[in-house]
């Protein structure tokens, strides 16, 4: 296996990406809402094509800031769904993204009708093609090159990191007993609301730059597997953005190995994340030291022994 | 800009508008004439007969079988299966192309995507049984990382010399516009087996949604009864996936069954209205599609749906938004008028009191109503309004109100009754608040007419009243 200084950008940006994916996927899987990300990554379309039309250009900002907007919509519209009409919140989040995704299919076929524009090629990146995007940097004399999709992940780490840094307290008690948080003084709905902004433009962002499975995967995968291994809320946020830099690394590592195995070429980077991710979940799941399905079958063998 | 926006964005809205006028002006902003719409209705068409019918008949299907998801609160998992079919297809493709056929070989690919779509929903389950992680965390598990399996799995036999697996992914993926005799049949089948089951199964469905604990204590084989709802879900995904595509049969699992729930409370009833939605949006939606240019069918299927669903959750009979609000409104009304005619009540027993005299009809002052409750002023005005509109009040100036002879005996009733569930709670602290029927006319409907004399005997009564107080000891204490 050849290793380029290509593959490190590829390695660190997935990182990046994951890890800014993990902090928030935390408070999701506490919440109970996993399916978020995969929610808003389709329904940002009618975002993408109405910002598309509004600025008629294909730049990067104009269609995040779209697709952003469409993104924390989503969060709002099955908020409501679930809360005026009594919905169960899954099918409030299917109703919503379904929709917006249907309409986002028709605002793009009566665009395309006038000019080129294709759902798959719009916002989807590949975390392959990121270090051919290079952003200059220049620092106290000297000048520094980093792929773009790193630097933008680096602002949204920075920027979940904070958020959960100030608001921690008000993070915690609203996800484990909102009752208690509203006789703290600590506004629930709030919260709930910032949580969803910050996983609207953590999901878009990651998807632009680097495709939207790692993306999925990021925000559910990782965060379970932490949850399985501690009970502690900080310690799981360590733990799940570990597993997730080290998915990061398998997965780049084991997407050019394993199909070299077989004589052929190298396969999807950021699938292989999540297949990675998995491998790891699937490890935490069979041997977590409490909960583990070996440790079950142990106390389970130990008390039937005992029964007899 | 904006016009420029609105023109763009919503021009299929403004269609049916614009086609009419500008046909006048001669210019023909769409094709729309009345020959095309009846043949698009008769169905005399041949393609577009499957179409519409093939969308209906799934619709039906799904939002019979979706009900059942919706109740388990597993909407989302018809999400989950269709990702995790991916791996299945390639894998499937793998083992056809080893076997030395063509790997594009339909059935094969919709087995495999089925065996790939089931393991999923296994290991849903299993992660949900043997972990505290709930449905949400096992189904975003099992979507993304099966998702990522199949994408790294296709880009690999992509590269596989010699094995064509150019557009496979599109192969199973497929758009509504595309259905052909095939799928027709293939949905046709699942469609009536699935229905079938879905009334068949009623009864052990049913149980299984609302109290699978219990149902398991009454020896029903519940893990049989899942496997048989998520066999069930899974076929109807995978032939939607692959004939209608992904996002349309996601919601055709969701929107009929959350739609239906809103205008009954009966599952059979549900069942019924949830199908009818289905097939009723799979047929608009294909129908308009056919009729305008260039409006993707499985999309216009979704915003039918979306359309139905927004008009249930407001106008549904049974919990959309306005009869709520209304039973509401009604509710709150009453409960303002309750305790208006309470208060009215306590102001002449205190007067009564105060003078040493037996209780009777007199004028009240506002403020002393004022002062009994912590309600506003004009709360309180449009109170006695509405009071005297319903004959309870006689008469009402800014200063004073005089009860009806008819509101004299309702706030009695309202007193007495008052008071009696006050001291049932207080002797049955253990058992009461599950009887408490404060709406109950008189008591004695709801507790037998020992318990009241018994509750009577109990408060303190005083020659000054007409009905006696349980707070009136610890009155006197102060």
């Amino acid at each position: 296996m050849e290793w380029y200084n290509l593959d490190t950008w590829i390695v660190i940006t997935g990182a990046l990406c994951a890890s800014a994916c993990a902090i928030p996927g935390c408070f999701l899987v506490l919440r109970q809402m996993s399916m978020m990300g995969d929610a808003i990554s389709h329904a940002v379309l009618p975002g993408l094509a109405i910002a598309f039309m509004i600025t008629g250009s294909r730049s990067s900002l104009s269609m995040f800031v779209g697709a952003a907007v469409v993104g924390v919509l989503t969060a709002l519209f099955s908020q409501w769904i679930s809360q005026f009409g009594k919905v169960d919140r899954g099918a409030s989040m299917g109703i919503v993204f379904t929709s917006l995704f249907a309409l986002g299919l028709i605002l793009i076929v009566q665009a395309s009708n006038h000019v080129e524009l294709d759902a798959s090629c719009v916002l989807y990146g590949a975390l392959e093609l990121t270090p051919l995007d290079l952003w200059h940097w220049e620092f106290l004399g000297l000048s520094f090159k980093a792929p773009r999709a790193a630097c933008v992940l680096t602002m949204i780490l920075v920027i979940n990191i904070t958020v959960i840094g100030i608001f921690y307290k008000e993070f915690k008690i609203s996800s484990f007993d909102p009752a208690l948080a509203k006789t703290l003084g600590i506004h629930s709905g709030l919260i709930h609301y910032l949580l969803m902004t910050m996983v609207a433009i953590t999901t878009v962002a990651a998807f632009e730059a680097v495709g939207s499975i790692i993306v999925i995967a990021m925000l559910v995968v990782p965060a379970a597997t932490a949850y399985l291994l501690t009970e502690n809320l900080v310690i799981m946020m360590f733990v799940s953005v570990f597993f997730s830099i080290a998915a990061a690394i398998l997965g780049h590592i084991s997407a050019i190995l394993v199909p070299s195995w077989f004589g052929l070429n190298s396969t999807s980077s950021s699938a292989m994340i999540a297949v990675m991710a998995g491998c790891l979940f699937l490890i935490a799941w069979i041997f977590a030291p409490k909960q583990g399905l070996l440790q079950n079958y142990f106390i389970k063998s130990k008390s039937h022994n005992k029964a007899r | 800009m904006l016009l420029k926006v609105l023109f763009v964005s919503f021009p299929f809205f403004l269609q049916p508008i614009l086609g009419s006028a500008s046909d006048h002006l001669g210019t023909s902003f769409i094709h729309f004439n009345f020959k095309d719409f009846l043949e698009v209705i008769s169905l005399a068409n041949y393609n577009t007969r499957l179409v519409i019918l093939s969308t209906s008949i799934l619709g039906i299907a799904s939002g019979s079988i979706g009900s059942f998801l919706l109740l388990r609160k597993r909407s989302l998992i018809g999400d989950a299966i269709s990702h995790a079919c991916l791996p299945g297809i390639g894998i499937a493709f793998l083992i056809m192309t080893a076997l030395g056929n063509t790997g594009k070989f339909l059935p094969g690919l919709l087995l495999g995507a089925s065996i790939s779509g089931f393991v999923g929903v296994l290991v849903v389950m299993a992660i949900r049984n043997t972990t505290k992680l709930k449905d949400d965390a096992a189904m975003g598990i099992v979507l993304s990382i099966f998702f990522g399996l199949g994408v790294a799995l296709l880009r690999i036999i992509t590269e596989i010399p010699g094995a064509s697996a150019a557009g496979l992914e599109s192969f199973i993926y497929g758009k509504t516009a595309s259905i052909v005799l095939y799928d027709f049949w293939l949905i046709s089948l699942v469609a009536i087996l699935v229905t079938v089951a879905s009334f068949i199964l009623l009864k052990e469905w049913t149980l299984l949604c609302f109290d699978s604990g219990y149902a398991a204590t009454q020896g029903w084989p519940v893990y049989a009864l899942d496997l048989s709802l998520l066999v069930g879900i899974t076929l109807v995904t995978v032939i939607g996936l692959q004939s209608v595509g992904l996002i349309l049969i996601i919601a055709f699992l969701i929107i009929p069954p959350s739609a239906a729930r809103f205008w009954t409370e009966n599952l059979k009833k549900m069942l019924i209205i949830s199908s009818v939605l289905g097939g009723l949006s799979g047929w608009v939606g294909a129908t308009m599609s056919a009729l305008f240019q260039n409006l993707p069918a499985g999309a216009v299927i979704v915003l039918v749906a979306t359309t139905i669903f927004i008009f249930s959750m407001l106008f549904g009979t049974s919990r959309g938004l306005l009869i709520r609000f209304i039973k509401h409104t009604k509710l709150n009304r009453k409960i303002g008028r309750d305790h208006l005619m309470h208060s009215s009540y306590e102001v002449l027993e205190e007067m009564a009191m105060h003078e040493n005299r037996m209780i009777n009809n007199q004028k009240i002052k506002r403020s002393r109503l004022l002062q009994r409750r912590s309600w506003m002023d004009t709360e309180l005005k449009s109170l006695i309004h509405t009071s005297k509109k319903n004959g309870l009040i006689e008469r009402y100036t800014d200063e004073y109100i005089l009860l009806g002879e008819a509101g004299f005996a309702e706030a009695a009733r309202t007193t007495r009754n008052h008071r009696l569930w006050e001291m049932y709670l207080i002797e049955y602290a253990e058992v009461a608040p599950t009887n408490v029927d404060r709406g109950a006319d008189l008591v004695e409907h709801v507790l037998g007419a020992d318990i009241v004399r018994m509750l009577e005997s109990k408060m303190k009564t005083s020659p000054y009243m007409y009905i006696p107080n349980p707070h009136s000891e610890s009155e006197g204490l102060s």
